[in-house]
């Protein structure tokens, strides 16, 4: 039976692999042109000099375009489809009744991949903290979630190498870890509104299997919902991101986010926690910020702020936590990213 | 006589889960009543924790996507 079964859906698998190599190898021929159609472009179709701002600026700009667009199309299809093996549901079932401290670790690493999107912070909430996940922990997968962005991570990998990606992907994860765990420390279950404690929480019973047809399907819906939703903004980020490049003079950054300037970091934060923006957005311009002098503790403690924590979700997340646990989430998540933008201002 | 219910707290998705599963309806001609679940309490009820979820007499049938009609329609056969 099981044999049956597997004769019939081995070449299907193949040839989903074979699309997929083959896709991959056209997505990367082009992706390898891209910066010498974009010179092209702006100094021989354009006939703009080398060395001018708008030369610089229109070279940026239709360099990153695409070059953005593509990295986000392709990540956004890989993750939907590692998205279709976890669901909050398998992952609320993993985290129920762990204890603390593991339980915090393995809440912030199943948020990256966990599908959820801000609108679900309230019922996933419940249900984490109805059916035996405790408190910290939820609050680190609530952290890790939005704050270790599949998008940013690969973006920041294409734009400045393995290293960024890997501090970036490492420091959230730990935010995500110790903020939750000093949530836990500090008890504060008695500021989580007290209806949530009482909401009947129902069974949805299994979930039903899925087959590669369907993750592929997964995968491609994704990327145009996303990538849909946000294109505009990353070309408007890629904009201002290039208008920077052109125009700003070398290292006018360094004097107000430079390592020199200590209150930068605090006011980055600040200022980028009301904020809500999207990643693929923000991206661009935190590159060329770091392009003109601006510190990389600096401007990474600003990306966090716009993504991790938005006003939105935090009058969202009024409707189930009373104000005192808000603030201290806000706050504590705050201070972590401070000490993020502190350590590699120092370090690096 | 169905009793197809959409549970969201009203974002944009919920509104075109709604859609599609009347488009759905109709193309099957099957008779159904619909019903929109917004409050969080009700939803929580059903055990789902991602929104949209479609709900077919009583059946939780997919939650945190928005299904297509052509979707839509496996489930109400």
């Amino acid at each position: 039976m099981d044999d049956e079964q597997n004769n019939i859906r081995l070449p299907v698998l193949l040839k989903y692999l074979a699309a997929g190599v083959a896709g991959l190898a056209v997505w990367w021929s082009v992706y390898r042109s891209l910066a010498s159609v974009a010179a092209w472009f702006a100094y021989s179709l354009c006939g703009l000099a080398k060395g001018t701002h708008l030369g610089a600026t229109v070279e940026f700009f239709v360099f990153e375009s695409p070059e953005v667009l593509m990295l986000l199309a392709l990540v956004v299809f890989g993750v939907g489809i590692v998205r279709s093996f976890f669901t909050p549901e398998r992952t609320r079932r993993i985290l129920s009744g762990k204890s603390e401290a593991a339980g915090n670790i393995l809440a912030a690493l199943l948020g990256i991949v966990t599908p959820f999107c801000s609108c679900s912070a309230v019922p996933l909430f419940i249900g984490f903290v109805t059916t035996g996940v405790p408190l910290g922990v939820t609050f680190s997968f609530l952290v890790s979630s939005p704050m270790v962005n599949e998008v940013a991570l690969v973006l920041l990998f294409g734009l400045f190498g393995w290293k960024v990606a890997a501090i970036y992907l490492g420091t959230g994860l730990a935010i995500a870890i110790l903020s939750g765990w000093v949530i836990g420390r500090l008890r504060m279950e008695r500021y989580v509104e007290d209806w949530v404690f009482q909401a009947q929480v129902g069974d949805a019973g299994p979930e039903a299997e899925l087959d590669w047809p369907a993750r592929v399907r997964l995968g491609i819906d994704s990327v145009r919902d996303i990538v849909g939703r946000v294109w505009l903004y990353v070309l408007i980020g890629i904009g201002v991101g290039a208008g920077i490049h052109g125009y700003v003079p070398e290292n006018f950054m360094a004097s107000i986010m430079g390592k020199g300037a200590w209150w930068s970091v605090p006011l980055a934060v600040l200022i980028g926690v009301p904020m809500y923006s999207n990643v693929a957005g923000i991206i661009p311009i935190v590159q060329a910020l770091l392009g003109k002098g601006a510190a990389l503790g600096t401007v990474l403690a600003f990306m966090m702020a716009v993504i991790a924590l938005s006003l939105p979700e935090a009058i969202i997340l009024l409707k189930v936590l009373k104000p005192r646990l808000l603030a201290v989430f806000f706050g504590v998540v705050a201070l972590g990213i401070m000490a993020v933008g502190y350590l590699f201002n120092a370090i690096m | 006589m169905k009793k197809i219910q959409i549970l969201g707290t009203g974002c944009p998705k919920c509104k075109t889960l709604l859609a599609n599963a009347k488009v759905a309806v109709q193309a099957l001609g099957v008779e159904a009543q619909f019903e929109k679940v917004d409050k969080i309490a009700d939803i929580m009820k059903f055990g789902v924790m991602v929104t949209p979820a479609l709900v077919v007499d009583g059946v939780v049938k997919s939650a945190g996507k928005v299904l297509s009609s052509n979707d839509i329609k496996k489930y109400l056969r």
